[in-house]
């Protein structure tokens, strides 16, 4: 019981610090957007730093999962919070993301609506709770308050386009998690429980008559995922979506398909291992295709669009086909590498939204001077603080938001940097991750009935081929955006605007510099999910804390 | 009771999709609506369907599945419904702030060219 005491208790803090946060945000008020903003990044970082302590806990405590009781009650009964290796690497993803963002948006979106930091936050408490929550119905309550928070955060900012575009969205979502209760109940109908782990163990129980049903639950159940994942053909909503999301929105919402690519790798390897009998792998077939699909739809895309912002949520898509498809193999050596990837993508893409904002302010400037940058909407808001910590050149005078190269090379590098992880060119992240996927791929163990060689060399072509395509579509947008126009003013840039994307793409090179300790701990979570007795004994086993030990229960 | 509980469940859902396939953004919103008033029952009826089992414990009745009805399935559904009342009312709010930006209830915005 001390154990629970100190450590486990800490599981339950990446759902309530951001419900806490939000209700002490809003009772803040409008006004107040200094406090506001403190308020918010101070919590950010915190959750942001449990998120690690968790990730180092659940890393050097072996391989059982840190389960915590929220109600107190017996497992079967009451609902429960999980952490494994998977869970404690999103929670550090959507900590990373989220922070990011947020310091971007102080810059000056924070101030572009009402309710961003409250909702914000909310959006975080969501997330957290979809990552560790053991419960299926749990689930959908926190996907649920994701998903409501997004769509404010979609509309954040206001206009034609944010407002066209979140009715479909919200549409597309209603009718996704329509099809989410729908799976939930089926397969409620068949096992009786809702607790993941106690599903997967009574699966195998399941009579032969039942079955049928059982399939189909968790196939509808899949679809809802997929819908959210961005799998083709279920995702003409995204790239609409999150091209007219303003740019932290954007950036945060790059963790957004990875809770339904999370959602898809957890049941699926819990419900349906190798072991499962006479469901063992389902579905299989539809995740290694339906993945591939999305991938070839995702690389096309980069290739056909015009503006950056279309193109960094095409190759969201195709960030989803591809882990779908290596997630579909069931193998462990290829999950712990499409973990890998997807911890370098889903920075490099929050970075990359980021960043579009700063190109096409940049393309504004050059067109247009005077309309965006001083008589928006929105005036400048960190100038004046932040010109006391700036650089400042010989004369003594800022070299922030003068025409001098120094943003415009910030800008060059850092897209360079972002394309490069994104395309999975040498020797960033986002190669060593396909690098891992490929000699994955290459090794023919273990075959897989039903992906077998066609699939793999068909995901082996692709990978290859979706990262030359992508390589092409960004050199294009590069050129376009830092060679092509002449003579043209620097754009402004604020600090608080550099440092989220300077950090963000820090991270993805700590990815490399760290690989064998990261690729170590994927691997492990890796082996953990494709072993889902211990996380099923785990949860299994958590007793419910007893009061007072002398009356005993 | 079986029989029309599905005919209700069917009955709505194939309502609710026409509806959501319609092009005015209110015809949308009510194909939604149906089509979670039949995801409602339809959670509700996997709990499998009995008359006067209310699910309370009463003394003197063994508290088993025999006696009363699965609870679960309608406090999942009691979730639900505030879930999907939530989000018809902000369905509601987008709806209207599309009809004022852009002067139209069709759900791109804009009419269709013929």
């Amino acid at each position: 019981m001390t154990a629970l005491a100190s450590i486990d208790h800490l599981l339950v803090v990446p759902v309530l610090l951001p419900l806490a946060t939000a209700t002490v945000l809003l009772m803040l008020g409008e006004q107040r957007h200094t406090a506001r903003a403190v308020v918010d990044v101070v919590s950010t970082l915190l959750g942001l730093g449990v998120a690690i302590a968790l990730l180092v806990h659940v890393d050097t405590n072996g391989p059982t999962s840190a389960v915590y009781l929220p109600g107190n009650w017996p497992v079967p009964f009451g609902i429960v919070l999980a952490l494994d290796r998977l869970a404690a690497l999103m929670l550090v993803l959507a900590g990373a993301a989220g922070l990011a963002s947020l310091l971007f948006s102080l810059a000056r979106w924070h101030r572009a609506g009402v309710h961003f930091h409250p909702l914000f936050q909310l959006q975080l408490m969501g997330l957290n709770g979809a990552f560790l929550t053991g419960d299926l119905f749990n689930l959908f309550v926190f996907f649920e308050v994701l998903l409501a928070a997004s769509y404010g955060l979609l509309l954040h900012g206001g206009g034609a386009a944010r407002v066209r575009t979140s009715l479909h969205y919200i549409s597309i979502n209603l009718l996704a998690s329509l099809l989410f209760l729908i799976g939930v109940a089926l397969l409620y109908g068949v096992t009786g429980t809702l607790n993941m782990a106690d599903m997967a163990e009574r699966l195998p129980q399941v009579p032969a008559a039942d079955r049928g049903l059982l399939h189909a639950g968790a196939a509808i159940l899949a679809v809802a995922f997929l819908a959210k994942a961005g799998a083709w053909p279920l995702n003409a909503w995204l790239a609409p979506a999150y091209g007219a999301a303003s740019a932290p929105v954007a950036g945060l919402f790059a963790i957004l398909t990875k809770v339904g690519i999370y959602a898809v790798l957890r049941l699926w390897s819990l419900c349906f291992p190798d072991s499962a009998g006479a469901s063992a792998l389902y579905g299989a077939d539809a995740l290694v295709w339906g993945g591939m699909a999305t991938l070839a739809f995702g690389a096309v895309g980069m290739l056909s669009s015009q503006q950056l912002g279309r193109l960094a949520s095409f190759s969201v898509v195709a960030t989803s086909g591809t882990l779908l498809a290596a997630i579909g193999f069931g193998r462990p050596a290829l999950t712990a590498a499409a973990l890998f990837y997807l911890a370098s993508s889903t920075l490099a893409a929050t970075a990359m939204y980021l960043l579009v904002e700063l190109l096409e302010r940049a393309r504004q400037v050059e067109t247009d001077p005077p309309v965006e940058v001083a008589a928006g909407p929105l005036p400048a808001f960190f100038d004046a603080r932040s010109l006391a910590v700036v650089n400042l050149d010989d004369q003594e005078t800022p070299l922030i938001g003068r025409a001098i190269p120094a943003a415009l090379a910030f800008l060059g590098l850092a897209f360079a940097v972002g394309a490069l992880v994104i395309a999975g060119l040498p020797p960033l992240s986002g190669f060593v991750g396909k690098v891992a996927m490929l000699s994955a791929l290459l090794d023919g163990e273990g075959a897989v009935p039903g992906a077998g060689p066609t699939a793999r060399w068909g995901l082996f072509a692709l990978l290859i081929g979706s990262g030359l395509l992508s390589s092409i579509a960004l050199m294009r947008v590069g050129i376009r955006q830092f060679w092509a126009p002449q003579d043209r003013p620097a754009p402004h840039l604020r600090i608080a605007e550099c440092v989220p994307i300077g950090l963000l793409l820090g991270a993805c090179m700590l990815l490399v510099v760290r690989g064998e300790p990261v690729l170590r701990y994927l691997r492990d979570a890796a082996e953990s999910l494709h072993r889902p007795e211990r996380y099923i004994e785990s949860v299994r086993a958590a007793q419910p804390v007893v009061r007072m030990p002398e009356t005993g229960r | 009771m079986e029989v029309v509980v599905s005919l209700a469940v069917g009955v709505l859902v194939a309502s609710g999709v026409w509806l959501v396939l319609r092009p005015r953004t209110f015809q949308v919103l009510l194909g939604l609506s149906l089509l979670s008033y039949a995801v409602n029952l339809f959670i509700f009826s996997v709990g499998s369907l009995a008359i006067d089992k209310e699910p309370i414990v009463q003394a003197g009745r063994p508290a088993d599945l025999l006696n009363y009805t699965d609870p679960i399935p309608q406090s999942l559904v009691l979730t639900a419904i505030v879930i999907s009342f939530a989000t018809t009312a902000l369905y509601l709010v987008v709806l209207l702030a599309l009809r004022g930006l852009t002067d139209s209830d069709h759900v791109d915005g804009e009419e269709e060219r013929p």
